[in-house]
């Protein structure tokens, strides 16, 4: 039943994802393709509307996701899933969070995650760039241009833009380019 | 039970869900503002400690600090308040947006922007990725793990929580045995 399977993929991806935000994007990268719910394109173009829209990444990729799959119910189900497993593991801990906090065990398993989600970041990248560029013919006239706004994008995060402007810019070009050529 | 708390968690952490872009660390000042200079309902040492504690908790930090903010307060329907508050403004947009995505995603124009937007998004990954691994503790054990993991997903397709389970693992283990190699 696809209202369960939405549930207990985005559980998962609740439970494992440390650090919020680009963290999860490895996790939803797998379950996307791996489900085939929606393609690794349209994952991409939805990073920029979470990144354009308020709320948390994690609350907007598990909505659009669920909705796309499965109408207002599948929305619900996702949500719900990528939600409950952090607010029950902070209703338990918040009464003795500092025991926690200093927990050493706590600490070693953090050693080892935080460059886990480091290195599973640059292979989402990676795999991200591929459905972006065409690797068959490097010097394609799509190549060219999303090289241009990567170069021109990556100028504006250098000076520590907000998203939005480097998404605002991006569409722009896209749209130019789309225009004259 | 007093329902005003629980009102009142509801509709600041929906403020906070309504006008916060971004997400994660964007939230920050965001938080603070309503919660330790606003409503005063923690200290800003509480909220260090909630910025610490969510980053070792899984899940997003708005989540996470709703519901902390929401149990300290009014106990569980308290988290249950604050947490509904900053879910549902994107819960909200986004399932408006889907439905207008569905009507205009096949216009030319439509496409080229997103054609550009999807060059844009990997240097916003790129970007966060380079400020993620400024963070990390530089040292051997980290450089290990950051090999050993990008090899298991990107070259042997392993599944991303079994990669997970096994640097959390690892982690433990190296502490055990540098711990011990000190005491000597």
């Amino acid at each position: 039943m696809i209202y369960l399977r939405l549930f207990w993929e985005f559980f998962k991806i609740g439970m494992f994802t440390f650090g919020g935000g680009y963290a999860m994007l490895p996790l939803i990268q797998q379950t996307v393709t791996q489900n085939h719910w929606i393609t690794e394109k349209q994952m991409i173009d939805f990073i920029a509307v979470s990144e354009s829209t308020p709320g948390p990444l994690a609350v907007n990729m598990s909505t659009y996701i669920g909705m796309r799959t499965a109408g207002v119910g599948g929305a619900l189900c996702a949500t719900f899933g990528v939600v409950f497993p952090s607010f029950v593991i902070i209703l338990l801990i918040s009464g003795c969070y500092h025991k926690f906090q200093n927990s050493s065990i706590i600490k070693s398993v953090m050693a080892g995650l935080q460059p886990a989600v480091v290195a599973l970041i640059a292979a989402a990248l990676l795999s991200a760039s591929r459905s972006v560029f065409d690797m068959g013919d490097l010097f394609a006239e799509d190549n060219l241009i999303s090289a241009v706004i990567v170069l021109s994008a990556g100028f504006l995060c250098y000076k520590k833009k907000p998203p939005i402007i480097v998404i605002g810019m991006s569409a722009l070009v896209g749209m130019l380019f789309g225009m004259l050529v | 039970m007093n329902m005003k708390p629980c009102k009142e968690l509801f509709f600041v952490f929906f403020k906070i869900g309504a006008f916060t872009f971004g997400g994660g660390y964007a939230m920050i000042p965001f938080i603070k503002r309503e919660v330790v200079d606003g409503k005063k309902w923690l200290t800003s040492e509480e909220m260090f400690d909630i910025i610490a504690i969510a980053e070792s908790t899984p899940g997003p930090l708005a989540v996470n600090s709703a519901t902390f903010v929401g149990s300290r307060i009014a106990g569980l329907k308290g988290a249950l308040a604050a947490t509904m508050g900053v879910v549902l403004p994107s819960f909200l947009v986004i399932l408006c947006i889907s439905q207008l995505l569905l009507q205009i995603e096949d216009f030319q124009i439509v496409k080229d922007a997103f054609q550009g937007i999807r060059a844009g998004v990997i240097v916003l990954i790129g970007s966060a990725l380079i400020s993620l691994f400024h963070r990390l503790h530089k040292g051997a054990f980290t450089a290990a793990i950051l090999i050993a993991a990008f090899l298991l997903t990107y070259f042997f397709n392993i599944n991303t929580i079994f990669t997970l389970v096994f640097c959390g693992l690892s982690g433990i283990i190296w502490n055990h045995y540098s711990k011990r190699g000190k005491g000597r």
